[in-house]
């Protein structure tokens, strides 16, 4: 006997799951008071040397958190331990073969060892990835990127995905400037011409150079919450 | 590769939407701004689909192309390559009217 098909029209969008699920991560942290920060970049970029320099220089001002996301190994989070505050550690291995990136609901997962009514900032360190974290909205308030100038000129038009969603760039590792053949001013050209009017912000987690500036940008964010 | 979670998240609309029967094809969008490898979609769609009702099922994408409508001079353009830009004033100001499409479009069932 012939089976026949019949058509059934779904239009559903793939990341509508995860999309509810960052809208119900945002609820908390609103209720909370607590502003988010989804940072991402390569891996190697320096989020984690970045962190420590951040974490240095506002604590005892705001009462940070963080999120750390990665495949394996609690070795960031070993790294951010000597400060004492809220921290999480979400290993995304479970998964398939281990995710590349945290979605709204390994996020969610770690919520409950946080103590988010007393957490004024909760910086989320992504997995370090190019492309896929991009794609996952977990609840955060703000984007902010981190790229190292080790990484080239090009990648805006390579992975305009992640360069597209950033509220801030930090371009990190600028101690390596006189070293290194990167061109800053064709970087920024390409960086504009994905995601017009960014602003970045250079650093270096080594020296310490632009962690006030950042620093002060993030509070100038949280007075206009 | 975001790939495989969004096969996990298009398998799990299809089995739901399948009400019992069995998926002989997912008809999806996918626009040009997702960077999604089609490739690397249908390895981890075959993958995940096992055991389910969609094991077996083809995987159809159609390709959406990027879209804008300039800020600017207010004309609505193709965008074929980055840096995205407007054909006619060459303005970076973009409305993207199309290219963000990740969508289960449509599945095809058996009947039962």
């Amino acid at each position: 006997m012939h089976r026949t098909a019949v058509k059934k029209v779904v239009r559903e969008n793939v990341l509508d799951a995860n999309d509810t699920l960052a809208r119900a991560n945002r609820d908390l942290f609103d209720r909370a008071g607590t502003y988010t920060i989804n940072m991402m970049s390569s891996p190697g970029a320096g989020k984690t040397a970045l962190l420590e320099r951040t974490l240095e220089r506002l604590r005892g001002q705001l009462r940070l958190g963080v999120l750390e996301g990665d495949v394996q190994t609690t070795l960031d989070a070993d790294r951010l331990a000597r400060f004492h505050i809220p921290l999480v550690q979400v290993n995304t291995d479970p998964g398939f073969g281990g995710e590349c990136h945290l979605d709204a609901n390994m996020v969610r997962s770690g919520l409950g060892e946080l103590p988010l009514e007393d957490i004024d900032v909760l910086i989320i360190e992504n997995v370090g990835n190019l492309v896929c974290p991009a794609e996952f909205r977990v609840g955060e308030d703000v984007r902010v990127m981190v790229y190292s100038i080790t990484e080239g000129e090009e990648k805006p038009l390579k992975y305009p995905l992640m360069f597209r969603s950033a509220d801030l760039v930090l371009v990190n590792k600028v101690d390596l400037l006189e070293h290194l053949d990167f061109d800053l001013e064709q970087f920024l050209g390409n960086l504009d011409a994905v995601n017009p009017g960014v602003r970045t912000i250079l650093t270096s987690a080594r020296t310490g150079q632009g962690v006030d500036e950042w620093c002060d940008w993030l509070g100038q964010r949280l007075e206009n919450v | 590769m975001h790939e495989l979670s969004i096969a996990e998240s298009v398998v799990r609309i299809a089995s739901r939407q399948a009400d019992g029967r069995r998926v002989t094809k997912v008809q999806m969008k996918v626009g040009y701004l997702r960077q999604v490898v089609p490739s690397a979609l249908t390895f981890g769609f075959g993958l995940l689909a096992e055991g389910t009702p969609v094991e077996g099922a083809e995987l159809e994408m159609e390709q959406i192309p990027a879209e804008g409508r300039c800020r600017l001079c207010g004309v609505e353009s193709r965008l074929g390559s980055f840096p995205l830009q407007c054909e006619e004033c060459g303005g970076f100001d973009l409305e993207i009217l199309k290219g963000e499409e990740l969508m289960v479009e449509s599945l095809e069932l058996e009947e039962a």
